[in-house]
């Protein structure tokens, strides 16, 4: 329609296309499809959670071309040729990503809704500054919200995952923040 | 949300015409980022029937950073990391760096930034009918109102909720647009009086797209947000200054409020009397910042906002005369 104008997608499904940790996945989806939906439910890639649905508290959270986002405030076709990487894309069971090795030696979860986003945003900010300090992992962490309370745990798996010491303070009852009984 | 289409001009013209509504399209809508548009779409109180998407438009200077303008589609983010505009205006990296979180600033535009809605909670709930939707009363004024004006310039209590638009005020700055008669419009005219158009967000027509906003070089500037918390929140008061000064003596000062009025509210009483201060000199600084709540005419439930608004200009004109002060986010 529109006569050589821009082609119009939809209401009604269309064919739709992503290219997630590395794969081109095809669907079809309703322009009114989020990323985050898009990925669940058509890609089966729920390493991303729903949590808030407004962009508030980072468990949706996914890489869009190395950089964090929400991908639960994201039209699916937002992201069509964008390169899109999940928790799933950062490291598997048989072959973790350090930053996912340091995370469980830390104990950097309790529940772990929130722990797919993290790792996910922790680990574009490694991407971007190999050796971050702890105001700076706070500051790129900001977007995440544990209701459980690991944060301590997730600086100390950060410092650790990027070649750094933990900061030596208890962050669980008996135990040091290195891992050890006290 | 509910069904709609969805299109990606590569073009302004096609955006500005696809966004008039016509016979195919009664609500279409610009969307840039999208964040403060899904928002308003999930939660019921925009339904368009195309969403006209400009992210892939063909035009590099709508993502380009000079030390004199910023690209409309730039990312909060990229404002926040520039190391130019560090220095030709360090008062806008730490405007941007301070809104949402990291997720939200990679994606939200300095655009979208300019025209997002309020976040008057009764406004944002589809359950509340109000002033600025369809009705005839204010349920924040009997109500919780404790994040809304003190400077009571309109019936709406709501208070402006762009980090960025103060800052141009600050800046004498512009929005550059199109799809319209007019290429410029001077920041402070971007908005209508709130006594007399208290429901829209800006004076742009349907088919006007912000392109870039264009600004003076102030390597004295500061912002200072006072928030609840120091991610994903709005400011309670959040303070911007620009000085020009002349070895340790302001030649002259421009200051400006937020989140204490419907639109940004300058304060050119304080910036008289900050004239031909020396940064040194706290407490006439001290008096010349407390003037500015004059004219204020506080709710029940923001009375408090009296106390903290001194204080962020205050700290917003130390940081901007110490310019090492205006480091990232600007939050105290």
């Amino acid at each position: 329609m529109n006569g050589g104008g821009p082609t119009i997608i939809g209401p009604l499904p269309a064919k739709t296309s992503l290219q997630v940790n590395g794969r081109q996945l095809d669907f079809v989806a309703e322009p009114a499809t989020t990323l985050l939906e898009a990925l669940r439910e058509q890609c089966d890639v729920t390493g991303p959670k729903e949590v808030c649905d407004r962009a508030a508290c980072g468990g949706c959270t996914v890489l869009l071309d190395e950089r964090p986002v929400a991908s639960c405030m994201m039209l699916a076709l937002d992201a069509t040729d964008r390169k899109i990487t999940t928790v799933e894309g950062i490291g598997s069971v048989d072959a973790p990503d350090p930053l996912q090795m340091a995370m469980a030696e830390f104990d950097a979860m309790q529940c772990g809704f929130c722990t797919p986003g993290v790792v996910t945003a922790a680990k574009a900010l490694l991407i971007q500054n190999p050796r971050p300090n702890l105001d700076e992992i706070r500051a790129a962490l900001s977007g995440n919200l544990c209701r459980c309370g690991t944060y301590p745990n997730i600086f100390n798996a950060v410092l650790v995952a990027s070649g750094q010491e933990p900061v030596e303070e208890p962050t669980d009852r008996g135990r040091s923040a290195s891992g050890e009984r006290a | 949300m509910n069904p709609f289409a969805y299109t990606s001009p590569r073009n302004t013209t096609d955006a500005s015409a696809l966004a008039v509504p016509n016979g195919d399209f009664a609500l279409p809508v610009l969307k840039s980022g999208g964040m403060d548009l899904l928002d308003r779409m999930k939660e019921g109180l925009e339904r368009p029937d195309l969403v006209v998407d400009l992210t892939r438009i063909d035009d590099p200077t709508l993502d380009a950073i000079d030390a004199g303008r910023i690209g409309g589609r730039v990312t909060l983010a990229m404002v926040a990391e520039s190391e130019e505009l560090r220095k030709s205006a360090p008062i806008l990296g730490a405007a941007s760096g301070s809104a949402a979180t990291p997720q939200v600033r990679n994606v939200a535009t300095v655009a979208g930034n300019l025209l997002q809605e309020t976040r008057c909670w009764y406004w944002r709930m589809s359950q509340f009918d109000c002033l600025r939707k369809t009705g005839d009363d204010c349920p924040a004024r009997e109500g919780d109102h404790r994040f809304h004006v003190i400077f009571q310039d309109g019936p709406c209590l709501m208070v402006h909720p762009s980090n960025l638009a103060p800052a141009l005020f600050v800046l004498d700055g512009e929005v550059e647009v199109v799809g319209g008669d007019r290429t410029r419009i001077p920041i402070r005219d971007l908005y209508a009086d709130p006594a007399v158009d208290w429901r829209s967000a800006s004076v742009l027509s349907p088919a006007e797209i912000i392109t870039g906003i264009r600004f003076k070089s102030a390597p004295n500037s500061a912002f200072i947000a006072l928030k609840q918390k120091q991610s994903f929140d709005w400011p309670m008061v959040s303070g911007y200054a620009v000085l020009d000064l002349d070895g340790d003596v302001i030649k002259s000062a421009r200051t400006c409020a937020g989140a204490v009025a419907p639109r940004p509210h300058p304060l050119p009483q304080v910036d008289a009397a900050l004239a031909g201060l020396s940064i040194h000199d706290e407490a006439r600084i001290r008096a010349a910042c407390e003037i500015s709540v004059d004219g204020a005419d506080p709710l029940p439930g923001t009375a408090y906002k009296m106390t903290l608004l001194p204080v962020a200009i205050r700290r917003a004109v130390a940081a901007a005369a110490h310019s090492a002060g205006t480091a990232r986010g600007g939050d105290a």
